[in-house]
Order: C-alpha cells, then structure tokens, then sequence
C-alpha cells in the first residue's frame, strides 16, 4: 500500500491557498487605485498634449452648382475637383506631424469587402492568377482574354485617392510618404516582384490607379489601405510632415477631391495630429482609468469602514449554520 | 411483539397442513413487488415442457448433424466492438447519438455552402473533428486492448473428441455437440453437460469465481447412466434436447436421451464456461451452448447507464443557451434587413456592393440574392459564427474530468480494503458528481452493515442454552479436535471458540438421554448442509488443515462449530459422506438431500446409518421450522428453545433450528418412490421435489437451536451516525427478521434510545391503512412541540423526538402499488431512521423507487448481495460491496468498494469535491463560451450587421480547444474546496451538495448576467479607445482575443481555492500557449493579419487598454465575491477560513485575537 500512497494519489498536493480577507482585498482595491489613478492622469495629460487639426471637406469640397449632385460631380472626369482651404493652428505642432485621411460611415469591415482580396497574390508573382476570393474584381477582358487582375479585389479597386498638398506661409510643406505602411507588411507582405497589373482597367473605376513600374511592396498608399480598418469610422495614414508647425500658423491645404464617399453618404476628413506614448487625441482611456481607480478607491473606504463596524471573525466554527440555529436558516 | 403472532396467516395455514396436504405456501396471495410472486411465476415457467420449436437438439459427439443448420454460434468470442474496417463508421455512427455533435455538424455542413462559408471550410471542422478524435483514439484504444484478450481466450486449447479420440482443439472450433474433456484446474471453454467425471458417483467440483465471483465450490454431478460410458471405446449416442440460450446463470431445464432412455436435465448438470474444474481429475462433458450463446457471455453486458442529475438539470440551462443564440441572430439578421432597407439605393456604388458592375448576363455571380435570402443567409451565418454559445467542449470536459476524478477516487487509500486487498471501483463513470447529492441511503444488511463472516456463538440443545461466550480459546482445546487420517493431523481451518461444559458433554454422548440428542445435534449440523470439505496442505507436512467450501456462509460457521465439538466432517461425495467424531471415523449413506429453497427456509438430509436405521435432520429458519415440529412432543423443550431463540435474535444473532425424525421403514419408502418419482419427472421438476420435503419434512422431534453471529463490519455505526448528521437519510432494507433487524439497528447508532419507534406489521390492507394512518398522527404531534430547538440534533429535519419506522415486507406487499404508498412516503419522510424487514429483493427496488418516483432528492443503494441487484439498479447511484456473497451486487453496481464504512469517504469527501468541481465547471464553461459569444456579436453590430469576426477564425475555433480548454479540466479534476479532515470532521458540509448550492438556476443567471458585463468592458473598451483611429481588424482582433482568453483565466484563477503546481501550471500555460499561437498565426504571410500582434503590442495603448479591460471586468466580480463571503459566509466558507487560521490561531494567538478581534456575543 505504501507503494501506492503518494500525495498526488491522495489529493495532498502542497498547495497555496488564498481566502480574501479583509486586509487583503481593502490592499488590493488600494494597489489598484493607487495604480489606476495616476496612470489615468498620465494618459489624460498625454492625451491633451496631442494637437490635432481636422478638416471635414466632403460638403465643403463640392461647388454650389453641384450642391444637390454630388455624386454626378464626383463621377465626372472633367470636372474641377480642387478644393483649397485655409486652416489655422491652434497651438505648436512638433515633428512629426501626422497626415491622416479620415473616412466615417465607411465600413471597410463589411463581410464582403473583407474577404474581397488575394494575399497570395499580393505577396507572390506566380501566384497572379489566385483570384478566387476576388469576385467581382477578379478578371478583367482585355482583347476577349480574360486576364487576372493584380492587385485584386474590391479593397484594391477602392483604393483612395484624394490627395493633398499643404503650404505654410507660401511654402510648400513637404509630406513624407515613405515608411507610412508597417514595415512587415513592405518587407514580407507585399511581394517586392509582383507589379500592379490590368488594375483599374475595366470599366468602373473604384478609385486610385497605381504605378504599374512599380512593385506592391513600394505601393504604400495601397498598403496602407490593404489593411482594412477595423471600425466604421477610421483614419488612414497619408504621410507625414518632418517640420514643425507653429501656433497661430496659416496653413493652406490644397485637396484633390476624387473619392466618391457621396454615393452611401459616407464622411471624409483631413486630419493633421502630432502624437504621444499614448496615440493620437483620445481622452476615453485616462478617463476609464481615472474612474476605476476611484471606483476601487471608494470601495477600499467602503470595506474599510464595513470592516471597522461590522468585522467578523474568520473560520469561527459558531457561525456555522447548524450550530447557530438549527431551524432559523432552513 | 411475539414472532408467531407477526405472520399469523402464516403459520395458522401450516397448523392446518397435514402430512399429506399439499404445502400451503404462500404463493396466491396478491403480490407485486414480492419474491413469492416471482417464484410462482418461475414454478409455472418450470413446469412448461420445453416445446420443439423452442428447444435447442444437441446430437451429443455429432456436431455435424446438430450445426446442419447453422443456427448455433461458433464458440469464437468477440467482446471487441470494431474491426479495422468497420472503425470509423461504426464508431462515428456511435458517437453522433449525441445532440450536441449533431448540431456541430449541421453547422460545419452549413458553413461548406459558399454563401455561408464564415471560417473556412477546414477550420469549421476543427472542433468537432478534435472531440470526434479524441473520443475516437480512447474508444479505439479500449477496443485494441478487448481485442487482445479475444485473441487470447479464443486461442486456448482444449481436448475435444475427434474421430473417436481427444484431440487439442483451439477453444474458437468447439462446436455445440462436440465431446470436450477438461483436466483439474481447467477452463472450462462452453456451456457444457457433464456426461462423466474421474468420481465415480459423477461429482465434479467447480470454481465460478470467473462468473459470480463467488470462490467456494459448488458441485455439479454427471448422469449415473452417461457416467459409466467411456466415450473413447464406444462412440456417444444421444440427443440433449433444452432450452434456448439464456442468461440465467442459475438456471437449466433440458432432457437427454440416452439409450431409449430419457433423463432429466437441471442446473446441477452443467458446467459454464469460465468456470475451473476443481478437486476432480477429469471431466466430460457434451458442449450445448458456445460462445456467445454461453450463459457467461450473455451476462457480458456492463452496468445498464445512468445519467447524472447534474447533466439533466444542464440540459435545461443549454436549452436556455440555445435560445439566447437564436436570439443573437434574430437581432444580427432583423438589422441586416433594416440596414440593407435603408441602403437599398446606395447599393450600386458602394465599393463592397457593387450592383453597377454586373452587366445583365453575370447576374448570378453578382453574391446577392434579394432582401428575403439576404436575412435568412446572415441568419444562418450568424448560427455559424455564434455556435460555441452552445458549449461543445464541455461534453469532452465533463468525460474527461469524471476519468480523472474516478482515478483520485481507485487510487484513494482512504477506500482501499486491506482485507480484500481490492481498491474502490468506479464502473459507471457519467455520475460521479451524483455522489455529492444523496439524500437517502438504502442499505442491505447482511454482508454490509455485517461482515457476514458467520460465527457460531450459543446453542441451544433440548431446552439447555450453551453459549459459548465466557469460552476460552486454549491451544489445548484445539489440539483435541483433530483427526487422524493416514497417520496425518487434520484440523479444520477455522477455529472456534467452545463452550467447555458443552464440550465435555459431547465427549460423555451416548450415556444417557440428555448426551444422545447432543450427538444428534452435533451430527446434524456436520450433516445437515452442502459443505465439501477440502484438505488443504500446511507448511507442516504432518498436519492438514480441513477447509470447509459451501454456498452458505451460516453453513460453514456451523460446519467449524460441528468439528470444533469433535464432528469433524472429513468427506462427502455424492453417496456418503465420512465424519470423524471425536476420533472414530463413521461413514453415513446420504439417501437423500433437499437443497434450501425460499419457500420451505430449510433444507434437510435423509441418512441411512450403518445399523440400516435411516434418520431425516432438517434445519431451517425458526418460523418455518416452529410449524413442522410436532407440538405435542416435548412441549416443554419447545417453550425452552422458543425463549432461547427469542434472546438470541434480541442480541442480533441469526438463528437456526435444528430438527429430526426417525423415518420408519414405510415411510421411508414412502418417501423414497416419491423422490425419485420427483427427481425423474420431466415436468415440473423443482415443484415436485419441493413437495416431496415439505411432505417428508414434517411432525419433526425438535433438538435445538443455534445462534450465528452476524459480525457488524468496522467502522458501521461510526459511518451510519455521520451520515444522519450529514442529513442523509439511511433506511435499511434487509431479509432478516425484525427482532434481529432491530437489534443490528441497536447496535449500529442506526436506532437510539431517544427515538420513538414506530412498528407496522400487519396482513391485511385494511390494517396497514389504520396502521399507517395512526402513525401519522403520531409523527405529527412531536413536530408541533418543538417548540425549543434541539441544538445538538444535527438533522435537517430538526423535529424533538426523532422517529424510526420498521416495517415489514408483508405490510410492504399491501403498501407497495396502492393508494398507500403515498401515506408511507409521508410517514417515512418525517422519520429519520426506516428499517424494512423481512422484505424480498424486488421490494428492495419497489422501496427505492417509491421514494426515487416522489422526490427529487437523490437515492444511493448500497448492498453486497443477488437480491440487493434490483435496488442497486433502480436507485441513482448503486454501490456494491464486494464481499462475500458473491460479484452480483458489483457487476451491476455504479461503483463497488470493500466496506460500508467507505461511503463516508465517498460521499464526504469525493462526492463532495466531484460535486462542487463539476458544478463549478459547467458554469464556468457556460460563461467561458457566452462571453466570447457576447464579444464577436458587439463587433457585428459595427460591420453593417454581415457577422465580420474581428477575431482570427483559428482563434475562435482554437479558444475552447486551446486556449482555455486545460485549466478548467485540470480545475475539474484537482481543486478543492475544503480539505478532507474538515469534510470528515463536520459531515454537515455535505448539504451544500443536497440544496444544490454549486449549480442552480440562481448561479447561472447570476453568471450571465456577470458574463454580460465582461463582454461590455472587453468589447467596448478598445472600441472607444480605437475609436476613429488608424487601428486594423486583425490588431484589435488580436486585442480581444488576449484580453478574452486571459480574462476568462484570471476568472478561473479567481475561483480557484487551492494553487498548486500543476493548476500553476496549467493556468499561466495557457495564457503563454495562447499568446504563442496568436504569434504564430500572425506570423502567417498570406493571412490578412500578418504580424498585427507584433506591430499593437508595440504601443502603449494596447497594453493600457489590456491592463484597463481585465481589472475593470473582474472588479464587480471580486467585490460581491468579498461581500458574499465575509458578509454572507456559507459553511464551506467558514471551513475553509477555518481550515487555513486553525493552526495560526494556535501558533500566533495573541496576533491573532488583535488582528480579529471577537466580539462579546454573535453579530446577529
């Protein structure tokens, strides 16, 4: 028998075994409090630092005449589509100002739109031919051959292509558009020998055209784009602008406006945002944080208090409840 | 109350009997549940002729002509369900008689049509197919392993009759018909007749320990006319004519004709397969069933399957899962159809429509299908997205965590019996958490409570009561009963305390009246039973130790007793047998022998004496031998043995009383032609022969009685009393009679002084109803004067007297199956203690289910013996005790252990435990499948309702399989609530189980409604966080997949009550494991979210946003957690705190006392 009797067997395991007690959890609320707040505070403050400026021009963009018809302006290839607008700066904006696009009501993570795409076509040359996935973007017929189109899909075809040029103070402020896209995604994602081929080519064109001389994993903008966001209302890198900006500046932001976002109402923005630890402008998190950490605070005091007034004795075996009153609990 | 008056119809119907009348047994009267019913229904069974066409004609040593029609199997055995071909369907076939694999697979079918293919197709198939292998590769594994044996047990040899010699055959080829010869200490490899055997008189000894576990031998006997024949010189002619393949081990009704002779056939004249020839040099016998029609075989099928409470009561909470998912989808398909309403006309452009595009001919490929399908497809999508809602795993979970939990629960040494050196068995292992939920025990007695380990303490003769108490047991003693045989020592192999004056009388026989019934008495226990004593060799080469195998345990304690007394029986065979008294051998002709039965409760031996004086000894249970012992004789000696046997029953003694006649030369005659009338009769057989004792045995000349202690097992009264205070209601059922009943009920604290007793005995209905109704009346009144509670009283049902009912199985008949049962149920719920007497094994079951049928409270059956099978199968949970009497009890047990004081253990500790981790598990699994349910349906809310999963398809289909699968097994199987000391020293824990404290309605909406909120701050958190920010689907994806598996492991972590290594382990291993596999599928070129993890888990906001979701979810949580248990603590609480500063108060005290101080008097 003793061969047999180890304390694995008989369930005697050395274990730890903890039992909130009072001192405990009242430490416990405490530590989460006094980690909760200040964090919150930091990330509040970080949050505030952050200078952003952004420019909603979808409506704006539109001459008067076509006020009631956006979209026949927006589809006509020979109409103005430059928008000029003059933005100020509130306060100093450090290096690196970010440029983003910002698209609402925009649901790149619609089911069909999602799927809509080839990343082993995107990523290997021989593969330009896997565009199952892609339909309806997947062949196009050029002299009646049915040639695939690379890259495929309806998240390439839509691919944005507003554009945007920036002057302060008369001079032209250089947007950088290199290194914008995660650098996985240009080294590894993106085939560096797969070339953009019959894109664009049938007869409705979704968005921007890309350079077919050069490879996928050049094409930032498309990588950017590829990585289809994740909420309806979302922000897209468009480059980034190694200069400072100074507080009362004049900025003069000159927009192509191509995209069409007025077929399904959709919203569009420019946004210029410097960044913290923490992102871009958003209060939510240091706020959250704040609120549990009192919250955890409030209830430390509460058990605090409840502990003072009404302590019981732990593992007192007359609270039991046959010994207290065999008839009163049942 | 006297005994006589207990059975009145009885014995006023034996009063009446004449010599010549038919025995007026009780069999007509109106019974159900009664044993008596079911042996008339088998004296009518017996007397049936075995028509043709429902006989089986065996052509004994022509196999040809008996297989002509291939009707009968082959004696190949196949115990394994597959073969390699047969495998997969077969056992996939098996496996989809679950629900819930069925549903998994209508929805991994769904998603393979292209319009609703959410996963992809190989992932949707990964869960089921992971349980379907699973299951597979354990049912695959047990078959490999049946197989083996199969191979092995068919691949014996044994010596079969080939052309006129025996020859070795593999047992596989044995065909019905065939001669087979089986050597000493042989298998036997069929069902086979015996023809002949190396004992003269055609006796075989066989062992059965394979087939019922019983190890004493039984003898089996060849026909005198087949056992002359030797069938090597002359060929076998004969046709066994008998009933068809069954399963009763204990029965057989054939004929054979053997040289225009026609013999009667019966269970004495067959040998079972699995058996072992003992004591006996050979045998031979003709083969009649074969393989799988062999009565062994036919008994193969395993315990019939219970299902636990707990899994039932789940059904109901999975039903309520099913219609939250059918609801989540309605709510998901009902916004489809209003989003694609309201964008009915921006359909055309909009880059993941694209109307515009389709020229007129394309239109089926354009993937939309109108407003109508549109709904009904996101419907059908979101069933397949949201499917884990129904919780797969946790069918797996709960197999696996009841395997571990029945390995604790064998490899336990707190229920290893060192006697028996046999572990705790669990046969059934889908109710282990039932165990924690027993309210009523229902016990056997016999074999039980008591060892049944028989011990033989008084006797009374002609009126003088010998008790052996104040008898010593003296070396000296012992050396004097012995005999000498062939110049060796033979002693018999127990020894047995004597009474001196007792023995010294026996020495002096034969002088005077008084020393002549002494040596009557002596020589009819030595006599009088079925013993074969077997001579077993010692270390010492000159002495031999006598060991005495027979079926009935009272009969080997009287048999030691006999030999104790120097009547030492040294050998039996069919013919004679040979005892030594007090050193001068003496050989008797057994002319006859009629075995015990039910009905009679005697048996008795008809010997001629070497003198020619033929003598009859009967021995029987008292009531029956009180009726057929001649009144008027002795009258005197009677009243004295009456008075005697009363004592001794009140001292919880079994008692026989011995009779005999000297049978006058007509009489014997008599007798004689009506015997072998009897024994030859092809019809009716066992009736007749019934008849012919119950006649014989009649107008006997009573010499006295003896009394048998039944010994109480260890530890009984200790278990029975902390079972009461566990509030476990233990009734106990038993055979014996009710004075005998009540004073083992004494003597195990199932009875106390303090308790009103509460007898109803009657024979009529009428009787039983004013019976049972004054009883009711009765147990009311001290209800309504508790006023003052009894605060030493642990029991639930906290009345000031507590109550015993006893109640015996004829008052049973009347109650059971009539409008009385539900008055009985009453009267025995407000008693703590019912004890049934004299009750027959199917009222055994008829008991239980009156109580199963009205609560639903849970019932355990515990007993050892063939008659407790019933109960043990009809209550919840069935334990057997495997003992004595045989393995019936085990074979259709749930679990089976060595002794009755073991269900404290089990109950107490793994019951308790099983109970609470199981309970514990399927809610958490509830919480753990629902919360990732609740997340992936927020996310759709955001995506124009078309059911997008922001999470990996591997992760989801990887969350219950992976990434949160192993801890809650491991939890399942090795957390503890409460130590083992603190569970066995306050048996009051146990309630927590019977009021359902670990799984209730209240616990699963509480749950909920927690798994509500979890989803709320894991969803919303990086929701408005990432809120118009530059984040992708697979990084906050990525995201929820983390905060989800490690939320639901730190809530896991949270309700754990003891860390050790391996929960360590699991635990934080699963947070790794899944942290590796995210970084693995990321680490994916060709998926869309190639590296997201490695890019988010750069930025402080992730990690913030990590840190911010897991505090905020578990903070309501921890905070009523704390509230509930120092506030509203529950015994297990207390316990527990208790367990933990027991020793710290001690150590630390003055520390202690400042830290908690204790108040003057209780809080409330």
């Amino acid at each position: 028998m003793n061969s047999n009797y180890s304390r694995f067997t008989q369930q005697e395991l050395p274990a730890w075994q903890p039992i909130l007690t009072p001192r405990w959890v009242i430490t416990i609320f405490t530590l989460i409090a006094l980690v909760f707040i200040p964090v919150g505070l930091a990330a509040f403050s970080a949050s505030q630092r952050v200078v952003e400026v952004e420019y909603e021009y979808d409506t704006e963009c539109i001459p008067d005449s076509y006020k009631d018809n956006a979209t026949a302006y927006i589809k006509d290839d020979n109409t103005n589509k430059t928008c000029t607008q003059k933005l100020s700066i509130k306060s100093k904006m450090q290096a690196p100002i970010f440029v983003y696009y910002q698209l609402d009501n925009f649901y790149q993570n619609h089911r069909r739109y999602v799927k809509s795409r080839s990343d082993e076509q995107l990523r290997t040359k021989d593969k330009e031919n896997d565009v199952s996935s892609c339909s309806p973007e997947d062949y196009v017929t050029i002299n009646n051959k049915s040639e695939p189109i690379v890259p495929c899909g309806l998240i390439a075809w839509s691919l944005f292509n507003d554009t945007y040029k920036i002057q302060n103070k008369d001079k032209e402020v250089v947007i950088n558009k290199t290194n914008i896209a995660w650098a996985s995604d240009r080294t590894t994602k993106f085939g560096s020998d797969v070339y953009p081929k019959n894109f664009q080519a049938s007869g409705l064109i979704g968005g921007a055209k890309l350079d077919p001389t050069k490879p996928l994993s050049e094409q930032e903008d498309l990588i950017v784009w590829m990585r289809t966001a994740a909420l309806p209302k979302f922000r897209k890198l468009y480059g980034k602008i190694e200069t400072d900006l100074e507080a009362n500046d004049e900025i003069v932001v000159v927009i192509e406006n191509n995209y069409n976002t007025y077929e399904f109402g959709g919203k569009k923005s420019l946004v210029l945002s410097t960044a913290t630890w923490i992102g871009g402008r958003n209060n939510f998190l240091g706020i959250a944080y704040v609120v549990i950490g009192s919250m955890s605070l409030l209830l430390a005091l509460g058990f605090l208090l409840l502990y003072i007034l009404k302590p019981r004795p732990l593992g007192d075996p007359t609270y039991l409840s046959w010994n207290k009153n065999p008839g009163g609990l049942r | 109350m006297d005994q006589v008056e207990n059975f009145p119809n009885f014995s006023s119907s034996m009063n009446n009997s004449s010599r010549n009348s038919t025995f007026g047994h009780s069999g007509s009267k109106p019974v159900s549940y009664g044993s008596k019913g079911a042996d008339s229904g088998a004296l009518s069974m017996s007397q049936k002729e075995i028509s043709d066409e429902d006989a089986r004609l065996v052509y004994v040593d022509d196999p040809e002509r008996t297989n002509e029609r291939f009707e009968f199997s082959g004696n190949s055995i196949r115990t394994s369900k597959y073969s390699i071909i047969t495998f997969l369907p077969r056992n996939l076939f098996e496996q989809f008689h679950r629900v819930a694999y069925i549903y998994f697979l209508i929805i991994a079918i769904l998603n393979q049509l292209p319009q609703l293919a959410v996963f992809g197709r190989g992932v949707s198939i990964l869960p089921l197919a992971f349980v379907l292998f699973v299951t597979a590769v354990k049912d695959a594994f047990e078959d490999w392993r049946r197989h083996k044996s199969d191979k092995v047990e068919n691949n014996r040899i044994a010596s079969v009759m080939v052309d006129g010699q025996f020859q070795g055959k593999k047992w596989k080829d044995v065909k019905v018909g065939e001669i087979v010869k089986i050597a000493a200490n042989e298998t036997i490899p069929c069902d086979i007749v015996l023809l002949s055997t190396s004992d003269p008189t055609g006796v075989a000894y066989v062992q059965t320990t394979n087939l019922d576990g019983e190890s004493n031998l039984k003898t089996r006997y060849a026909k005198q006319e087949t056992q002359a024949k030797v069938p090597e010189k002359e060929r076998f002619i004969g046709l066994i004519k008998c009933e068809k393949p069954n399963r009763n081990i204990y029965g057989f009704q054939g004929n054979m004709e053997v040289d225009g002779k026609r013999l009667s056939l019966g269970s004495s004249n067959i040998v079972l397969r699995g058996c072992e020839l003992k004591n006996t040099n050979w045998a031979v016998g003709v083969a009649v069933y074969c393989g799988h029609e062999t009565k062994a075989m036919l008994n193969n099928s395993g315990a019939p399957s219970k299902r636990s409470q707990l899994e039932t009561h789940m059904n109901l909470e999975i039903i309520m899962l099913s219609v939250f998912l059918v609801a989540l989808c309605s709510v998901t398909s009902v916004c489809a159809a209003i989003w694609l309403k309201s964008h009915k006309n921006e359909l055309d452009l909009m880059p993941y429509y694209r109307k515009l595009d389709f020229s007129e001919g394309e239109m089926e490929s354009y993937q939309y299908y109108g407003w109508g399908l549109e709904i009904l497809f996101t419907f059908l999508k979101s069933v397949i997205v949201f499917q884990v809602m129904i919780p797969i795993s946790l069918y797996i979970s709960m197999e696996l965590v009841r395997v571990g939990q029945a390995y604790f629960m064998i490899r336990d040494s707190r229920m290893y019996d060192a006697a028996t050196n046999s572990r705790f068995q669990c046969r059934a292992l889908n109710i282990n958490e039932d165990l924690g939920q027993i309210k009523y025990v229902f016990s056997d007695k016999t074999g039980t409570l008591t060892e049944n380990k028989m011990e033989f303490q008084c006797a009374s003769i002609w009126g003088v009561d010998y008790s052996s108490t104040e008898a010593s047991l003296e070396h000296g003693h012992q050396a004097e009963c012995s005999a000498q045989v062939d110049g060796k020592v033979l002693k018999p192999k127990m020894k047995v305390k004597v009474n001196q004056k007792l023995l010294q009388l026996s020495k002096n026989s034969f002088r005077n009246v008084e020393g002549k019934q002494i040596y009557d008495f002596f020589l009819a226990l030595a006599a009088c039973n079925t013993i074969v004593p077997l001579v077993v060799d010692t270390s010492d080469p000159t002495v031999k130790l006598i060991d005495y195998q027979g079926e009935s345990p009272d009969e080997q304690a009287l048999a030691y007793a006999a030999a104790a007394y120097g009547f030492m029986l040294i050998e039996r065979t069919s013919g004679h047998i040979v005892i030594d008294i007090h050193g001068k051998r003496q050989r008797f002709n057994v002319l006859g022998l009629h075995e015990f039965d039910s009905d009679r409760k005697r048996m008795s031996v008809i010997l001629g004496y070497t003198d020619n004086s033929v003598k009859l000894f009967v021995k029987g249970a008292d009531t029956s031998m009180l009726s057929v012992i001649d009144k008027s004789l002795n009258a005197e000696i009677l009243r004295a043995t009456e008075t005697h046997l009363h004592s001794y029953s009140s001292l919880g003694l079994r008692t026989l009383v011995i009779g005999m006649w000297d049978l006058s030369v007509s009489e014997f005659d008599q007798w004689h032609f009506a015997f072998e009338a009897a024994s030859t009769a092809l019809l009716g057989r066992a009736a007749l022969l019934r008849k012919v004792a119950s006649n014989v045995e009649n107008n006997l000349c009573i010499l006295g009685a003896t009394a048998i202690e039944d010994k109480l097992q260890k530890g009984v009264p200790e278990s029975i009393e902390s079972l009461r205070t566990a509030g476990i209601k233990v009734w106990v059922l038993t055979g014996d009679k009710q004075e005998t009943a009540i004073s083992i009920g004494y003597s195990s604290k199932l009875l106390t002084n303090s308790m009103t007793q509460i007898i109803i005995n009657s024979n009529n209905r009428e009787s039983c109803r004013r019976h049972l109704q004054n009883a009711l009346v009765k147990s009311r009144q001290p209800l309504a004067a508790s006023a003052v509670p009894n605060n030493f009283e642990g029991f639930s049902d906290a009345i000031g007297t507590p109550i015993a009912l006893i109640i015996d199985g004829t008052s049973l008949v009347y109650i059971l199956d009539s409008e009385l049962e539900e008055e009985l149920f009453e009267l025995a719920s407000r008693c703590s203690v019912v004890l049934c007497c004299r009750v027959a094994p199917l009222q055994k079951a008829g008991i239980v289910a009156l109580v199963k049928k009205r609560t639903a409270d849970m019932t355990l059956a515990i007993g050892d013996g063939a008659n407790d099978v019933s109960m043990i199968q009809m209550a919840d949970v069935g334990v057997g005790i495997s003992g004595q009497e045989g393995r019936q009890a085990v074979m259709a047990s749930d679990f089976a252990m060595g002794q009755f004081r073991f269900l404290v253990p089990l109950l107490f500790i793994h019951g308790h435990w099983n109970y609470q981790r199981l309970g514990y598990m399927i809610i958490y699994n509830f919480y753990r499948n629902a919360i990732i349910v609740l997340v992936l349906f927020w996310y759709v809310l955001f995506t124009a309702y078309t059911v997008t999963t922001a999470i990996n398809e591997w992760s989801s289909m990887l969350y219950s399989i992976i990434y949160t699968a192993f801890p809650t097994i491991v939890v399942g199987i090795l957390d503890k609530d409460l130590s083992k000391r603190i569970l066995l020293k306050y048996p009051q824990l146990y309630g927590a189980g019977q009021r359902r404290e670990a799984y209730n309605k209240k616990l699963f909406w509480v749950t909920m409604a927690d798994t509500f909120w979890q989803s709320i701050v894991v969803f919303f958190v990086p929701l408005f966080a990432y809120w118009g920010s530059t984040v992708d689907i697979s990084s906050i994806g990525d995201l929820w997949t983390l905060s989800v598996v490690i939320l639901v492991n730190l809530h896991l972590a949270m309700d754990i009550i003891r860390w050790n290594w391996v929960i360590h382990a699991v635990i934080w291993g699963s947070i790794v494991a899944t942290v590796i596999c995210v970084m693995i599928i990321d680490a994916i070129p060709t998926f869309s979210g190639y590296w997201a993890i490695f890019n988010t888990a750069a930025t402080g906001l992730f990690w913030l946003c990590l840190l911010g979701i897991l505090i905020a979810a578990l903070l309501p949580r921890f905070a009523v957690k704390y509230i509930y248990q120092y506030y509203y603590p529950s015994d297990i609480q207390i316990s527990r705190e208790a367990e933990k500063f027991a020793n710290q108060r001690v150590i630390g005290g003055n520390r202690q006392i400042e830290m908690y101080p204790i108040p003057d008097g209780p809080p409330r």
